[in-house]
């Protein structure tokens, strides 16, 4: 076995697998370059650009000065050239200062005139990192009610590196969520050989009988753990994984519910407009017939995240509530 | 709709000093950069018709329009949203090595948004081959210039971010022309952006439905006496270019053109409803 064999086969974390996409990527396509702050001499507040400006040099690493909407603007610019920019926001609630560029000129751009605008702005989301109001916000409800925008938001290293390859080859502005908590918390082994995720696409990460729980980002886990408390209790919880959130898999998200009968909801993201108050919309539209019980969803309250411990924690989600609602629900 | 009248010389000013493969992001009122780049009065007005035959096919009105192949962005109403878009056109030129241009403007309003500084803070940093400018018309809608800024010349605001800012007469298409001229040779030799101030006047409403009641009308009769076009035409008879049977040649000949693209328009067939839903999402990006 070569070294290099030996390497490939090692498990990398989730931070791992979205540097290897874009490493890979503008190996593969010298159109693809970064912008963002503090991506190049520092290597990017959370070192997934670690070793990228020394390799690709300052015109394909861009250091931005502090202004979102300015560099968002501009590789919106550089994606109706023929570039293929990758924006990098430091921490996913700072993308509330590129909201303009975002919704009103990428969105609609290809809309309007035409003009694709193949952007992908990396926005590093979610809570339990202690990140308090400014450093721990799940913004992808804004830009989910955005039509002209694809939003994706993976949950494992294997998902993280090709959906991130699948959004840069896309011809659209992606909204990529990758979520903070799972940057070091989560390996895998990858295949060595190129691979995308394609947009659009859930996946079930749990098969079961009995209820399905729809869900993305860091909450998959959370699922997951659920699925297994409920086990023992025998009831067989099906997990889905969104993966993509726009555009979104109603497909098998139908599938999933007409196969349990019984769907909860759970997203990081405050309860009210949220994700899944979309999904529960189209499940009361599309299901009803074959509904057993209550859509549930599972959410935050309606307030910033705060910061202290016992408020975070009171704040998130947890796999007691996911077991509450799944006994809840098994009882009709 | 929202009217060049007595502002005509900045566009057709600065797209002749441009070269067809630079890239123009317009203001909504440089109507002749469109003219220049080969948009006809017939495409124009179907646009405003909302016809299938505009350049939007339907989905955009008025200015609202481009056309990536004759290096026209389309408009976008938040003013100075596209500067920071033209820095981008602009870097990715550099990248690439190519000696191409970016021009783009906003009016003296537009210079109060944090877009208009983030693109000039970028540009200059970047050294970026980009041309900004801000056609100070003196009104943003009914807000006179001193409820907009504290300061007398725009240009002034280019100092701030290390870039030159030039005054530019933006009544005479001569003076557009040379500083623009300039400034886009500039860009071109790898110098950095250059800020231009377009003095001018707005001598109708902010769009056709305000009759600018709150413009004194002292000041607009200053500003008919400097009339861009008359301007023009003074200067090209002095300097033997034609005489007023050659203009009046040429007025006849517009007012032709624009009478064929009104039946063009006219005639051009609205899009069907369900037309709506093309077109959220690109399948293949841009081949330019």
């Amino acid at each position: 076995m070569t070294t290099e064999t030996v390497q490939r086969q090692q498990e990398v974390t989730y931070l791992e697998a979205i540097s290897q996409a874009l490493d890979e990527e503008m190996t593969r396509d010298e159109r693809v370059f970064l912008m963002g702050e503090d991506i190049g001499t520092y290597g990017g507040a959370f070192k997934i650009t670690e070793g990228f400006l020394q390799k690709y040099g300052e015109w394909r690493v861009l250091d931005t000065p502090l202004a979102e909407s300015g560099f968002v603007g501009a590789a919106i610019g550089a994606a109706m050239m023929g570039l293929r920019p990758v924006v990098e926001m430091q921490f996913a609630d700072f993308i509330s200062c590129a909201f303009d560029q975002i919704t009103e000129v990428a969105a609609k751009n290809h809309y309007r005139w035409g003009a694709a605008v193949p952007m992908v702005i990396r926005a590093p989301f979610g809570g339990g990192v202690h990140g308090g109001p400014f450093h721990s916000e799940c913004p992808e409800g804004w830009f989910f009610h955005s039509p002209g925008l694809k939003l994706v938001a993976p949950s494992t290293p294997y998902d993280a590196k090709g959906l991130l390859k699948a959004a840069i080859r896309d011809p659209n502005p992606v909204l990529y969520f990758e979520h903070k908590f799972l940057y070091r918390r989560i390996k895998a082994v990858l295949p060595s050989e190129d691979y995308i995720v394609p947009i659009g696409k859930a996946d079930v990460k749990r098969a079961g009988n009995d209820i399905s729980i729809i869900t993305y980002g860091a909450m998959v886990h959370l699922a997951l753990e659920a699925a297994q408390v409920l086990e023992k209790e025998g009831i067989d919880m099906e997990v889905v994984d969104l993966r993509t959130l726009i555009p979104l898999d109603k497909e098998t998200i139908y599938g999933s519910v007409r196969k349990t009968s019984k769907a909860i909801l759970l997203h990081e993201d405050n309860k009210t407009g949220g994700i899944g108050a979309e999904i529960a919309a189209l499940l009361a539209e599309e299901c009803f017939d074959c509904l057993d019980g209550p859509i549930l969803r599972i959410a935050p309250p309606d307030t910033p995240v705060p910061f202290s411990t016992p408020l975070e924690e009171y704040f998130l989600p947890k796999v007691s509530d996911i077991v509450g609602a799944a006994r809840k629900l098994a009882a009709y | 709709m929202y009217t060049s009248h007595g502002m005509e010389a900045i566009a057709v000013g600065y797209a002749s000093a441009l070269e067809r493969d630079d890239v123009i992001a317009p203001f909504h009122r440089d109507m002749g950069a469109f003219l220049i780049r080969g948009f006809t009065p017939g495409e124009i007005l179907a646009q405003y018709l909302g016809k299938r035959t505009g350049p939007s096919k339907g989905k955009d009105g008025n200015v609202h329009m481009g056309d990536l192949k004759r290096g026209m962005i389309s408009f976008v109403s938040h003013l100075a949203d596209n500067l920071p878009v033209a820095t981008g056109i602009a870097l990715a030129f550099k990248i690439r090595g190519e000696r191409r241009v970016a021009f783009t403007g906003t009016g003296d309003g537009g210079t109060s948004r944090g877009d208009f500084h983030e693109a000039m803070n970028f540009a200059a940093v970047r050294k970026l081959p980009v041309v900004i400018f801000c056609n100070n018309n003196q009104y943003a809608y009914s807000t006179p210039q001193r409820l907009q800024m504290a300061i007398h010349d725009v240009a002034d605001r280019a100092k701030a971010y290390g870039m030159p800012g030039e005054i530019v007469d933006g009544n005479d298409v001569a003076a557009v022309y040379v500083a623009s001229n300039r400034a886009i040779a500039r860009a071109r030799a790898g110098e950095g952006p250059t800020f231009l101030e377009f003095k001018t006047m707005r001598m109708h409403g902010h769009s056709e439905h305000d009759p600018a009641k709150y413009v004194p009308h002292e000041l607009l009769e200053e500003w008919k006496k400097k009339d861009p076009i008359l301007k023009a035409e003074q200067l090209l008879i002095q300097l033997g270019y034609g005489d007023a049977a050659y203009f009046q040649e040429i007025g006849e000949r517009v007012k032709k053109e624009v009478e064929a693209g009104v039946e063009f328009a006219e005639q051009s067939p609205l899009p069907e409803g369900p037309e709506v839903l093309e077109g959220v999402f690109a399948e293949e990006a841009n081949r330019y």
